[in-house]
C-alpha cells in the first residue's frame, strides 16, 4: 500500500478535457448516427411564404412514390396530437406543430413525409404541392404593435403576445404601479440621456443541427426517444404528456450534442410530430435537420429594441433607469419565448447602485421564426442596454467609462444586495474586476495608444463594459420544471465510480470537471471514474443544463450525493480497520487511519467488502450508492469586466478588433483550462453580435441570411489573442463557491466592442451604433460625417 | 446533403471525360473540387442527372513553366496556387488572390477550373486571370481552342463554354508588379469588391496597365478606362491615385445585397483599385 503513487488534488487544475479524443477523432454518437431495425425517415415539407392561408395541398404524387410509407398533413396530424404546450404561465395562442390552416413564419412545417431513407422522404417532400392565398407579412416590430400591416393571431390584438408589463421600483407584486421615485429621479436629474438601441436577432447556430429519433414500441407500451437536446427530463415530461404515456414509460436520451446556445432547451414540433408518429405506426422513425432547415425551424435568439432613458448627476452619480423593452416573439411561443425577455428587465440593475428603475416589457408577434433562449437569453440584452447607457453618459459627461462606473458600483458590504429589480445578488466584488481588467488592459496607456493612431489619422476606439448575470438557476420558484439537480454515485464493486448527473452537458465538459470533483473527494485516479449523463433510463431525475446552473447546481448535487456514499464507505473501511470512521483518510486509493498510511486498505477492497459484507457490519445495508437532489436557496449571480480595442477603416468602413481583454469572476474554478474555453466561446457568440451575426428578413417576411454564405458566424482569424484573467468572489450559495460560466463571455463583450466602434468614430459626432457593425454603415457614418464635421447627436 | 438521385462516374482522362459528359446529352455535369456545384446541389437549384469526376485525372493539376509563360493546370486545388513558390517568386499576384479565397476548407478542395467556369460574379480568380491577359484552354469534342481571358466571362454565371467542353488549364506571361486587393463578405468572404491590377513599367513609366474588377458587377470585367488613362503615366502613386479615381465610373448594373448596397459598392472599387495598383507599384523591381 505504501507504494500507491500520490494522486495530485485536481479541483482547480487544468485538467484536459476527457470528451475531446472522441470528439475531436469522431467517434462520438450523435442522433443521427442511431439507427434501429426497420427505421423510418422523416421530411418535413415546409411553407415558402412568411403568412398565407393554406388554400390546398396536393399529396398525391408525393403518396405514390416507391419507398413512401405516408404522408400526413397538418389536419391529419391535429388529428392525434394536440396542440403545442409551452413553459411559460403567459396566454399564447394555438400552435399546431404542422400548420393547419395557416402558415405564419417561412419555414413552418405544412406536411410530413414518412418514407424509406432520407433521401425518398425529402423528394416526397419536394413533391408535396401546397398552394396559399398570401397574407401580408408582418415584419417591422414597432408596425406590428399598431396591428399593421395586418393581426397574425385574430385573439392578441396588435399582435400584442403581452401588452405591457412594468417592473421595478414602485411596481407591487401584485401589480400596483407607483411612479413618485421614478418621476423624482429624473426631476432632479442635472442630465438625461436617452437613446434607442435595437438588440438584433441572431441564429443559434450549432455545429449539430437539431435531430430525433423516436421508438414506440407497441408490445411493452413504451417510447424512446433520442434527441439532440439539452435537457432530455423536460423532453421526457412533455413527449410523455403529448403521446398520452406516463413519464415511467418514456425514456428521452441525449448523446453527444454538438453545441446547444440555448436553442436545443426547447422543445420542438419535429419532436412531438416523431413521437406521434412512431406511436401512430408502431415503427421507430428519425428526422435529422439539415443546416437550410436550422435557420428557419430552430429558435432564433435575442430581437429585441430598448428605448433607454439614464437620469444622473453631472458627476456620474445616476439617479434612475427607465428602459422600455419590445421583444419580437415571431409567429409562435415556444418553450420559454415569454420569459426569456423578463430576465432583461431582472437584470437591468446591472452593476450600479441605481436608486429607481423602471422597466416595461411589451412583446410582439411578427411573421418570423420563433425566439426562445439563446446563450445568455435576456442577460446580454440587459447588459447591453445599460452598458451602452453608461457608455453614452460618459461620453456625455466626458467621464472615462471606466470612472463613471466605479462612482456607481453596488459595494462588496452590501451584499447580498437587493435589487429595484427582485434579484438578490448573492456576492460581488466589481471593483476588483474592473481594476484587474484595467491592470491588464494597461487602460492609461491603451488610451495613449488610441490617440498616438488618431494623431495618424487613424480611427481607433476603446470600450469597456461591467456584467453582472443570472446563473445557477435556480431556487425551483424560478423554473416551471422545478430548480434542483440530481445525482446519483456509485462506488462499483471494483472501486471504480459511476456518477449520474442530471445536467446535460452538450460541451461544457462535466464529464472532466465532475470527476475532477469525485477523484478528490474519494483519493481516487480521475480514469477510474465515469459521468453518466443524458439518459433518463439511467439518470433517475434531472433538469438540464442552461442558465450556465450545471457546474453550480448539478456539480453541488454530485458533491452531496458523494458524500452521502463516503460516510457509508468510511463505516465499511472503519469495520475493517476496527477503527473509527471519523478517523479515516480517503486517499491515493486507500482509505487509512490518519497519520497511519501503510495500514489502510485499497479502495477497491473496501468497495468489494461493502458488496459482500461477510460480516455486515451492524446497521449497514450492502452496497455503495446513494443520490442527492440539490435545490439552491438564491441564483448565483457572476460579474465580471471586458475591454476592447478596435480599429475601423476609414476608407472602407470595416472594423478590426484589436484588443479583448476579459476579467471574468464565476466563484470558484472546478478547472480554469474549461473555464476558458468556456468563455472563449462566449467571447466569440459575444463580439460576433457586435461585428458580424445578423438575422435579416425582407420585407415580405423572406429570410435573407439563410445560409452560412450570408449569415455570419466568427472564426478563430476574426480575433486578436483573447487576453483572460479572473477574479474569485466565491458564492454562499453553494458549498463549491461556483457561480457558472457559460454565458459570460457574451456579457460583456457585446457592449464593449460597440463602445470602442463608436469611441473611434467619435470625431463624427456618433453616440450610438446599432449592431451588427457593418462595414457599409460605418463607412456612411465616416462618410456623412465627413461632409459635417461639427455634426452633433446620434445615429441609430 | 440530401440532393436529388444522380449517377456519378469517374473521368480517366480529358478526353474520357469530354466523352462522358457528351454521353450524358445534357444531363451530366463536371465534378471537380464541388465547392460551387455541391451547395447548389444541397440546395436543390442544381438537380444534375449524372456527376462526372474531373479531379483526378491524371496531369490536371499542377503549376509549371511553360517557355515565357506559367501554366496552372484547371484541376490545382486554391491552396496549392497559395502556396506555390514559383507563383510567390514570379507572379505573386495569382498566389495572394488564391489565399484569400473562401476559407482553408474552400481552398483545399476548389479548383482554378471550376471556378472559372462557373464564374461567380464575386470569385477572385476572375479578376485575376483578367489582370494577367491569361490564356484559357479550353478542350472540347471538336478538339483544343484557346480563349482570352477578356473574351471568356460574358454575363452572370456565362461564360464562353460550349457544351461539352473542359477547361484544361490557364497560361500567363507572368507579371511581378501585380496585385490583388479584396473587400470581403465576412460570412462567404467572396469579394464585396476584389481588384487586379497588373503593371508594365519600363524607365519608370508604366507602358501599360490591365484592371480586373469583380464582385461589382454580374461578370468581371477589365476597368479600361483606369487602363487607358494610367499608361503613359510616371510609375508613381500620385499617378495611380488619379488613375484609381476613375474606377468604376464605367460600370453598369453594380450589385446590390444585404451586405453591400449599389452606392457602397461603387464607392468601394476606386477604393480596391487604388489599393490593387499601389501594392503592384510596390512589386515593381
Amino acid at each position: 500500500m505504501a507504494t500507491s503513487p500520490v494522486l495530485p488534488k485536481l479541483v482547480g487544475q487544468r485538467v484536459k478535457r476527457r470528451e475531446d479524443p472522441r470528439l475531436i477523432q469522431g467517434r462520438g454518437t450523435y442522433v443521427d448516427d442511431i439507427a434501429l431495425v426497420g427505421m423510418q425517415h422523416i421530411a418535413f415539407k415546409r411553407s415558402d411564404v412568411a403568412h398565407g392561408r393554406i388554400r390546398s395541398i396536393d399529396t398525391s404524387a408525393a403518396q405514390a412514390m416507391d419507398g413512401v410509407e405516408g404522408v400526413f398533413t397538418g389536419a391529419e396530424i391535429a388529428e392525434f396530437l394536440a396542440p403545442m404546450p409551452i413553459g411559460t404561465p403567459f396566454p399564447s395562442p394555438d400552435h399546431r406543430a404542422v400548420a393547419v390552416d395557416t402558415v405564419r413564419y417561412g419555414g413552418e412545417p405544412v406536411a410530413v413525409v414518412v418514407a424509406r431513407d432520407r433521401y425518398v422522404a425529402r423528394d416526397a417532400a419536394d413533391a408535396i404541392v401546397v398552394s396559399y392565398d398570401t397574407l401580408p407579412a408582418v415584419v417591422d416590430l414597432e408596425l406590428a404593435m399598431t396591428g399593421k400591416p395586418t393581426v397574425i393571431h385574430p385573439a392578441f390584438a396588435n399582435n400584442l403576445a403581452v401588452a405591457l408589463v412594468p417592473s421595478g421600483t414602485g411596481v407591487s407584486a401584485s401589480g400596483t404601479v407607483d411612479d413618485s421615485a421614478i418621476d423624482a429621479a429624473f426631476a432632479k436629474a442635472e442630465v438625461v440621456i436617452s437613446q434607442r438601441m435595437v438588440n438584433q436577432r441572431l441564429a443559434p447556430s450549432a455545429m449539430e443541427p437539431r435531430g430525433v429519433v423516436a421508438h414506440y414500441e407497441p408490445g411493452k407500451g413504451t417510447m424512446t426517444i433520442w434527441s439532440s437536446t439539452q435537457n432530455p427530463h423536460i423532453l421526457r415530461t412533455f413527449i410523455a404528456a403529448m403521446t398520452g404515456l406516463g413519464q415511467d414509460q418514456v425514456r428521452a436520451i441525449a448523446p453527444e450534442v454538438g453545441g446547444g446556445f440555448g436553442a436545443k432547451i426547447n422543445i420542438y414540433g419535429e419532436e412531438y410530430v416523431a413521437a406521434a408518429i412512431s406511436k401512430r405506426l408502431g415503427i421507430p422513425v428519425k428526422w435529422a435537420e439539415d443546416r437550410s432547415e436550422a435557420f428557419v425551424a430552430t429558435t432564433h435568439g435575442r430581437d429585441i429594441l430598448g428605448y433607454v432613458d439614464l437620469a444622473a448627476k453631472r458627476d456620474g452619480t445616476v439617479l434612475g433607469l427607465k428602459l422600455r423593452l419590445i421583444a419580437d416573439v415571431g409567429a409562435y411561443n415556444m418553450l420559454l419565448t415569454a420569459a426569456i425577455p423578463t430576465l432583461t428587465m431582472l437584470m437591468a440593475n446591472a452593476t450600479y447602485n441605481i436608486p429607481a428603475i423602471r422597466t416595461t416589457l411589451t412583446e410582439v408577434f411578427t411573421n418570423k421564426t420563433p425566439t426562445d433562449a439563446y446563450r445568455g437569453a435576456g442577460r446580454p440584452e440587459a447588459t447591453y442596454f445599460v452598458e451602452r447607457a453608461m457608455d453614452i453618459l460618459a461620453r456625455e459627461l466626458k467621464m472615462d467609462p471606466a470612472e463613471l462606473r466605479r462612482k456607481n458600483f453596488i459595494q462588496p458590504h452590501q451584499f447580498p444586495f437587493a435589487t429595484q429589480m427582485g434579484a438578490v445578488y448573492d456576492s460581488g466584488d466589481y471593483e476588483k474586476a474592473l481594476d484587474l481588467a484595467l491592470k491588464n488592459a494597461k487602460w492609461e496607456h491603451l488610451k495613449t495608444e488610441r490617440d498616438a493612431a488618431r494623431a495618424q489619422g487613424r480611427l481607433v476606439g476603446l470600450g469597456l463594459a461591467m456584467y453582472v448575470e443570472v446563473c445557477g438557476i435556480g431556487p425551483s420558484a424560478s423554473l416551471p420544471t422545478g430548480g434542483w439537480e440530481h445525482s446519483q454515485v456509485t462506488i462499483e464493486r471494483d472501486g471504480r465510480i459511476s456518477a449520474t448527473t442530471g445536467a446535460s452537458p452538450h460541451g461544457q465538459g462535466n464529464e472532466t470537471t465532475f470527476a475532477q470533483m469525485l477523484a478528490d473527494q474519494f483519493g481516487v485516479p480521475l480514469e477510474h471514474i465515469t459521468i453518466l449523463h443524458g439518459d433518463t433510463g439511467v439518470v433517475k431525475q434531472g433538469i438540464g443544463t442552461f442558465g450556465s446552473r450545471s457546474q453550480a447546481v448539478g456539480g453541488t448535487a454530485l458533491h452531496m450525493a458523494g458524500a452521502k456514499v463516503k460516510t457509508k464507505m468510511a463505516k465499511f473501511a472503519a469495520a475493517l480497520l476496527e477503527a473509527h470512521e471519523d478517523d479515516l483518510v480517503f486517499e491515493n486509493g486507500t482509505i487509512s487511519v490518519k497519520g497511519s498510511p501503510a495500514s489502510g486498505k485499497s479502495f477497491a477492497s473496501v468497495a468489494g467488502f461493502a458488496y459482500r459484507p461477510v460480516p455486515l457490519p451492524d446497521g449497514l445495508e450492502p452496497g455503495l450508492s446513494d443520490e442527492a437532489f440539490f435545490e439552491p436557496t438564491n441564483n448565483t449571480y457572476p460579474f465580471g469586466c471586458h475591454i476592447s480595442m478596435i480599429e475601423i477603416d476609414r476608407q472602407t468602413g470595416e472594423p478590426t478588433l484589436l484588443k479583448l481583454v476579459a476579467v471574468d469572476d464565476a466563484g470558484h474554478l472546478i478547472n480554469p483550462l474549461i473555464v476558458e474555453g468556456q468563455i472563449h466561446g462566449g467571447l466569440a457568440q459575444g463580439i460576433g453580435q457586435a461585428m458580424i451575426e445578423e438575422v435579416v428578413y425582407n420585407e415580405d417576411g423572406q429570410l435573407l441570411t439563410g445560409s452560412f454564405m450570408d449569415y455570419a458566424i466568427a472564426r478563430a482569424t476574426d480575433f486578436p489573442r483573447f487576453e483572460l484573467d479572473a477574479t474569485v468572489t466565491p458564492t454562499p450559495v453553494n458549498p463549491l463557491g461556483a457561480k457558472g460560466v457559460g454565458e459570460a463571455g457574451t456579457l460583456g463583450s457585446t457592449p464593449s466592442v460597440v463602445a470602442a466602434a463608436v469611441d473611434a468614430l467619435s470625431e463624427f459626432g456618433v453616440k450610438h451604433i446599432d449592431m451588427m457593425l457593418r462595414p457599409e454603415k460605418l463607412w456612411r457614418i465616416i462618410k456623412d460625417g465627413q461632409k459635417s464635421p461639427t455634426r452633433q447627436g446620434g445615429r441609430s | 446533403m440530401i440532393p436529388t438521385p444522380f449517377e456519378y462516374s469517374r473521368a480517366a482522362s480529358l478526353d474520357d471525360a469530354i466523352e462522358k459528359l457528351r454521353a450524358t446529352n445534357g444531363d451530366g455535369k463536371f465534378l471537380a473540387g464541388g465547392h460551387s456545384l455541391v451547395p447548389l446541389m444541397k440546395l436543390r437549384l442544381s438537380e444534375p442527372k449524372i456527376l462526372i469526376d474531373i479531379a483526378r485525372i491524371p496531369g490536371l493539376s499542377g503549376i509549371s513553366r511553360k517557355d515565357t509563360k506559367i501554366e496552372i493546370k484547371a484541376g490545382t486545388v486554391h491552396h496549392d496556387v497559395a502556396s506555390s513558390a514559383l507563383l510567390r517568386e514570379v507572379c505573386p499576384v495569382v498566389a495572394e488572390a488564391a489565399a484569400e479565397i473562401g476559407d482553408p476548407q474552400v481552398r483545399n478542395r476548389g479548383t482554378l477550373g471550376g471556378s472559372l467556369a462557373h464564374a461567380d460574379p464575386a470569385a477572385d480568380y476572375p479578376a485575376v486571370v483578367l489582370a494577367l491577359d491569361a490564356d484559357i484552354h479550353v478542350k472540347g469534342p471538336k478538339g483544343w481552342r484557346v480563349v482570352k481571358a477578356h473574351d471568356f466571362f460574358q454575363g452572370l454565371l456565362t461564360v464562353d463554354l460550349a457544351a461539352g467542353e473542359i477547361i484544361a488549364g490557364v497560361q500567363f506571361t507572368p507579371v511581378k508588379s501585380a496585385a490583388y486587393a479584396k473587400l470581403h463578405q465576412r460570412a462567404s468572404h467572396f469579394a464585396i469588391v476584389g481588384v487586379a491590377a497588373s503593371l508594365d513599367v519600363k524607365n519608370g513609366v508604366i507602358q501599360s496597365a490591365r484592371i480586373g474588377l469583380t464582385g461589382a458587377s454580374s461578370h468581371a470585367i477589365r476597368l479600361r478606362n483606369v487602363e487607358e488613362a494610367i499608361a503613359g503615366k510616371a510609375a508613381s502613386v500620385s499617378s495611380v491615385e488619379a488613375a484609381a479615381r476613375l474606377a468604376g465610373a464605367n460600370v453598369q448594373d453594380v450589385n446590390s445585397d444585404i451586405h453591400a448596397s449599389e452606392e457602397y459598392r461603387r464607392a468601394m472599387i476606386p477604393v480596391f483599385a487604388e489599393r490593387a495598383l499601389k501594392r503592384a507599384l510596390a512589386r515593381v523591381s
